[in-house]
């Protein structure tokens, strides 16, 4: 089990005094894309939320259990969270790109980190953009106002961004619920490439979209994780009675 | 079955149009001001001319040999205001940057009611404050220093002006979106990456705004430099001599025994309303900076 990106034993979160993750324990593999599914308010973005340390921004925020990337516990007081997130990055369900211009929303992260050789920032500005399957739409207009763009524009920009910092992990929390069907699609075709080269964890609502692009699926359901396995099974054949009943839509 | 009444109709007609002439009073009251500001700044441009108003280079309204030149007054206006700004800005955004991106919840609590203690001091403690305490103290580090001062009226005023810098442009930074934080954060920021490359860029408008309506509370600020700048119309970018702002010269006329309708009571008139037409202009250019950056975020 040396190879998990992610390793997480009894992860327990509380926002005050209230319990929203009750003992969870879930190993994430490198490489794979595993979808958290679940209905609202089960923990899902709690959990998602805790892998690079977002939710420390919550200040009645608190967290217990092991929860170790690479062998490493994050939760650890040496733990460098900047250099965390650097590793661990993500998107998230709001597109939330910087009131600047396109360029400069993905240069932010080169240069926050030190980059400062503008080649080089131009060249990977434009490799991440080409990855996130936007660069054909945007190439001529660099310069303008990432807030001008289309929704579903905004979060492919915010994809690029952070592909821009080259991460090894990224975090998806419900990245298409703000988008349409078509803006969907081109994000779920985008995160079916980056599989190879990237750990992905997706928290989604969809269903279908959690079958479509992931290998792994977890259910959630009230803080806890009821079941977890390859995509396929927890669609086809799962365990948990109460998996059956969220996937063929009797509650939730 | 559902038709009102005729002295229903008659009392709700009745509570509209009281309410409406309550209203009235304040518009009123604005007009007047105006008018008369209007027509006696009309009667004294009669007698001198702008262009002797905005370039004389002189200020004697009082004396036998006349001058009528704004800039002496402009010019201790401005060099307080300037002052009073180059302690209140850095001091108000620093401490606004403090508390809506690092405090806690518990120290902001503590240190914002402080804050907004020194607004609620009366200008007039402020004056005698710097006239009494700060001016003696500067002079034991400065000797040249002359008892009246713009630099000690600017810097108290400076003091009373921090709460309105920080509180408003706590404002500003409080109303960025999370999202742009966790953005900056899940990319690998630190929190002063986050609070000067992200947050205080995106709330900027809004900073903007506090720092004209400060100029234009500065500009319009009237006993701490009545009481401890002087009162002497001059020419000079020196902190350490006595001038006289527009403020404190309407101060001087309106106490003195002017006669009413003269000339020299008239120029309180001119001044008011180059006053007026001044702090309007910084604050209309403030509410537009203010608009703007409030449906950007909506």
């Amino acid at each position: 089990m040396n190879n998990t990106a992610f390793s997480i034993k009894q992860m327990r979160a509380f926002y005050g005094a209230k319990e929203v993750i009750k003992g969870v324990d879930i190993s994430i593999m490198p490489n794979t894309v595993t979808a958290l599914i679940g209905p609202s308010g089960c923990g899902k973005s709690t959990f998602i939320r805790s892998l690079n340390r977002i939710n420390d921004l919550i200040p009645s925020f608190r967290i217990s259990g092991d929860i170790m990337y690479r062998q490493k516990d994050i939760y650890d007081k040496e733990t460098d969270v900047v250099e965390l997130r650097r590793r661990v990055g993500m998107v998230f369900q709001k597109p939330n790109p910087f009131p600047k211009s396109i360029y400069e929303n993905i240069a932010y992260g080169l240069r926050i980190h030190g980059l400062n050789i503008k080649d080089t920032i131009d060249e990977i500005v434009e490799s991440s953009l080409k990855k996130a399957a936007l660069w054909d739409e945007v190439k001529d207009n660099l310069k303008q106002n990432a807030l001008t763009l289309s929704g579903g524009q905004q979060q492919r920009l915010c994809i690029a961004r952070t592909l821009a910092t080259q991460p090894e992990v990224i975090l998806f929390d419900e990245p298409c619920s703000a988008l349409d069907p078509i803006s969907t699609a081109k994000i779920e075709e985008l995160i079916h490439h980056l599989k190879q080269n990237y750990t992905i964890v997706i928290v989604t609502h969809n269903m279908q979209q959690a079958a479509r692009v992931s290998d792994y699926s977890g259910f959630f359901l009230l803080g806890e994780l009821i079941e977890v396995g390859r995509t396929h099974e927890i669609f086809t054949a799962p365990k948990d009675k109460r998996t059956e009943e969220y996937i063929t839509g009797r509650f939730g | 079955m559902f038709k009102k009444k005729e002295f229903q109709k008659l009392k709700e007609y009745l509570i509209e149009k009281l309410l409406f002439l309550f209203s009235l009073v304040s518009i009123l009251a604005t007009v007047g001001i105006v008018a008369v500001l209007s027509f006696e700044t009309f009667a004294f441009f009669n007698e001198v001319s702008l262009l002797k108003f905005f370039t004389d280079t002189q200020w004697t309204p009082l004396f036998v040999k006349k001058h009528f030149g704004i800039l002496p007054l402009l010019c201790g206006t401005l060099l307080t205001t300037l002052i009073a700004m180059l302690i209140a800005l850095p001091v108000g955004l620093i401490s606004a940057v403090y508390l809506s991106e690092y405090s806690s919840e518990k120290a902001k609590n503590i240190i914002k009611p402080i804050m907004e203690i020194l607004a609620a001091i009366p200008t007039v403690v402020y004056g005698y404050f710097a006239l009494l305490f700060v001016t003696p103290l500067l002079r034991k580090c400065i000797p040249g220093m002359s008892g009246f001062n713009s630099l000690s009226s600017g810097f108290v005023m400076g003091i009373m002006i921090i709460p309105l810098i920080s509180s408003l442009s706590e404002d500003a930074f409080h109303a960025v979106p999370m999202g742009l934080r966790e953005a900056g954060y899940a990319l690998g920021s630190n929190r002063l990456q986050v609070s000067l490359r992200i947050v205080f860029p995106a709330a900027f408008s809004g900073v903007l705004a506090a720092c004209v309506l400060a100029v234009s509370r500065a500009v319009g600020e009237t006993m701490i430099v009545a009481i401890a700048a002087g009162q002497q119309p001059r020419l000079t970018l020196n902190p350490l001599v006595p001038v006289e702002t527009i403020t404190a010269y309407i101060v001087q006329v309106s106490l003195g025994d002017t006669p009413h309708g003269s000339l020299e009571y008239r120029t309180i008139f001119a001044c008011g309303m180059f006053l007026f037409v001044m702090t309007y202009f910084l604050n209309i250019v403030s509410y537009k900076l203010r608009r703007r950056f409030q449906q950007v975020y909506e």
